[in-house]
């Protein structure tokens, strides 16, 4: 009887791999070697490599490359910009998706159109873009010049660049969850007496409360990791307007121990942020499926 | 009145989704709005709670002009399709919900909550999300918390659609019973004339936008006010008739003129239950072989057909079919024992009263 168990076992996966949609094993095995091999090379080593690189001359030096006034400036600047820039496209990106997905009006599709714009156009253009607007030889340079107001090669500038590098995050991701969900929940708001904000506030927010962290989560990866648009308005100052991937360009220069050490800390985030997002992806996975299935509902006749 | 309607209108762009309705609803009612879909019905419905500004005409609530009045001033309750609950709040927040935004005090709400989970046999499920719920126990939450403010009218948008049809029949004896304990004026939509004839006191038909009939679950059956009603309300055997020789005529049917002329036409209506039939053939007035019985339980649906290809649906008792021993392709013969003129050549539909015409050819059973 015992002997007769494994038997059936083998028996039955031999049946399921004759299954017209599957590939023989050593399709299926190669192919996700070759999927691993590539992600190791490309991505994992790299990676550990930032960490190696950081420690090739030990803890002390690790420390030291971090304590430096100049990385903390950056630190502090890079902090700063991503507290202003990140708020800000909060917002935008849920009033952009709520006009998106449950309103018709003039423009929706240009709106659309516009809100992936910075996913196509390369980060230095959207630097320059800055740069001839509010440069001392841009369009308003003389008026601002004589306000004695700096955009560029301050952190207005590096703030302006950092948002329009990552507006779309919030926006895109919030537009199918909200179209998927339909008015009805919200127009139910209104018939028990809530007015347009409580409805927003207690009803449309919580339902997209997952997907708002996950788009917040990559804008903030976003705008602490930009290197492109900020590098053109930035000017390079060093412990003024560098930020931490400027800070690690300019120490690579100078100290390859440092820069990675310094690196090492956007590594750092990048890998918490995959984490949350990794997790927020199940959460928001679940929202999508429930209005879904109210969707599915509501459409049975 | 609790509901008035008059003369209101809805325009979507080129679409008159509802036109020129006028009815209203007394105090306590429970009213069905029936008719297919597409018919205007869940747009008035929406119009009523302010969903939907109306294009012209007057909404009035308890006497009151509501046309310029939000939803939330006008004290509805509203039952959505696919119910709407709030899937990110619990069973209880969701029936709160109304009396949080009106500021009610916390003791209040418990109070309240707790009467309606009990009055709608959901004790116990109060921290439950919309999720972990039945499709019945969703839509009982739903009109909880619809109720929970304690509206002047309650609106229900198709309730019984998302649910199947076992469940279903539950509900349409639980809605008349809560209707009677409660006596809110109800207006419910649906597209299912069988459920609108079971729960509501009053049936108003809808079609392409306009009100066909008002009246009675009765009413519209026994007098249906036009074709249209005729063939929705129930099953209707209708027939084009010509006047030749002083009697309307279709195939081998043939009925007095009612005043038509010579050579123009009428249409008639007969209701399956007023086809007689029996296995002798000496009878009655019309010969048919039996060409199909359908079982509906206590009921048998007939299909005859005439010689000359004319089909006539008829509706007999199992009993009275087992006792004229009655087979497939068995031939047979019928008469029509009372029917209704539903037009006349060059007439309205809408105008026409209709007749009931006993025949006096043959004998009843």
């Amino acid at each position: 009887m015992a002997a007769g168990i494994p038997k059936k076992k083998l028996g039955l996966s031999a049946a399921k791999s004759k299954r017209g949609s599957e590939e023989p094993i050593w399709v299926r095995w190669s192919l996700t070697g070759f999927a691993l091999a590539f992600v190791a090379i490309f991505l994992l080593l790299p990676l550990v490599n930032v960490f190696a690189q950081a420690f090739s001359k030990g803890w002390s030096a690790y420390v030291n490359a971090l304590a430096n006034p100049d990385t903390w400036d950056a630190i502090r600047l890079t902090l700063t910009v991503a507290a202003i820039s990140v708020p800000l496209n909060l917002v935008f990106g849920l009033a952009a998706s709520w006009a998106v997905a449950k309103f018709e009006f003039p423009g929706k599709t240009i709106l659309i159109t516009l809100i992936d714009l910075p996913f196509s156009v390369s980060p230095v253009v959207a630097g320059l873009i800055y740069v001839v607007m509010f440069g001392a030889r841009g369009f308003f340079g003389e008026w601002l010049d004589e306000k004695d107001i700096k955009i560029i090669f301050a952190l207005p500038g590096i703030v302006l660049a950092t948002i329009f590098v990552t507006f779309p995050f919030v926006a895109r991701e919030l537009i199918p969850i909200l179209q998927a969900q339909g008015r009805d929940q919200e127009e139910a708001a209104l018939t028990l007496g809530a007015n347009g904000l409580q409805t927003f506030w207690h009803v449309t927010l919580p339902s997209v409360r997952w997907g708002v962290l996950y788009g917040v989560i990559l804008c903030n990866a976003r705008a602490m990791g930009e290197f492109g648009a900020v590098s053109v308005v930035s000017g390079h100052i060093t412990g003024r307007t560098d930020t931490l991937p400027l800070r690690v360009d300019k120490l690579y220069q100078e100290d390859t121990a440092a820069a990675f050490s310094v690196a090492s800390v956007l590594a750092l985030l990048a890998l918490v942020t995959l984490g949350i997002k990794t997790w927020l992806e199940n959460r928001e996975e679940h929202d999508l499926a429930l209005a879904q299935e109210a969707e599915v509902k509501s459409d049975e006749h | 009145m609790s509901i008035e309607l008059k003369n209101v209108s809805k325009q979507f762009g080129e679409v008159a989704a509802v036109n020129e309705v006028s009815f209203s609803v007394a105090e306590g009612e429970l009213v069905a709005l029936l008719g297919p879909s597409g018919g205007g019905k869940t747009t008035v419905l929406r119009m009523i709670a302010g969903l939907e500004i109306p294009t012209s005409g007057d909404l009035f609530i308890r006497g009151q002009r509501v046309n310029d009045i939000s939803v939330q001033a006008r004290n509805i309750g509203f039952v959505f399709q696919g119910y709407a609950l709030f899937k990110t709040m619990s069973v209880f927040d969701n029936i709160a919900f109304g009396l949080k935004i009106r500021g009610r005090k916390r003791a209040e709400i418990k109070e309240r909550v707790e009467e309606l989970l009990k009055l709608f046999g959901l004790e116990g499920l109060g921290r439950r999300y919309p999720h972990q719920l039945s499709g019945g126990q969703r839509q009982r939450v739903a009109i909880a918390r619809s109720l929970a403010p304690r509206p002047s009218v309650l609106l229900l948008d198709e309730p019984f659609g998302a649910v199947d049809a076992k469940i279903r029949q539950e509900l349409r004896d639980w809605l008349v019973r809560l209707h009677d304990e409660l006596n809110v004026t109800t207006i419910f939509v649906t597209h299912d004339q069988e459920e609108a004839m079971e729960v509501s006191n009053r049936i108003v038909i809808f079609s392409r936008g306009r009100l066909e009939q008002i009246g009675t679950p009765r009413q519209v059956y026994e007098e249906p006010a036009n074709e249209f009603v005729a063939r929705f309300i129930g099953v209707m055997n209708v027939l084009e008739l010509r006047v030749e020789n002083g009697a309307a005529r279709n195939h081998e049917l043939s009925f007095p003129s009612h005043g038509v002329a010579e050579g123009q036409s009428l249409r008639i209506g007969f209701r399956p239950y007023a086809v007689q039939v029996s296995s002798n053939l000496g009878e009655y007035r019309y010969r048919a072989v039996l060409k199909h019985v359908y079982f509906l339980g206590v009921l048998l649906r007939l299909e005859l057909e005439t010689p000359s290809g004319l089909v006539v649906r008829a509706r007999i008792s199992k009993e009275e079919f087992n006792r004229l021993r009655l087979a497939e392709d068995q031939p047979v013969s019928f008469q029509i024992r009372e029917y209704r003129v539903l037009s006349r050549e060059g007439q309205s539909l809408e105008s026409e009263t209709s007749i009931i015409q006993p025949l006096s050819h043959g004998e009843g059973i």
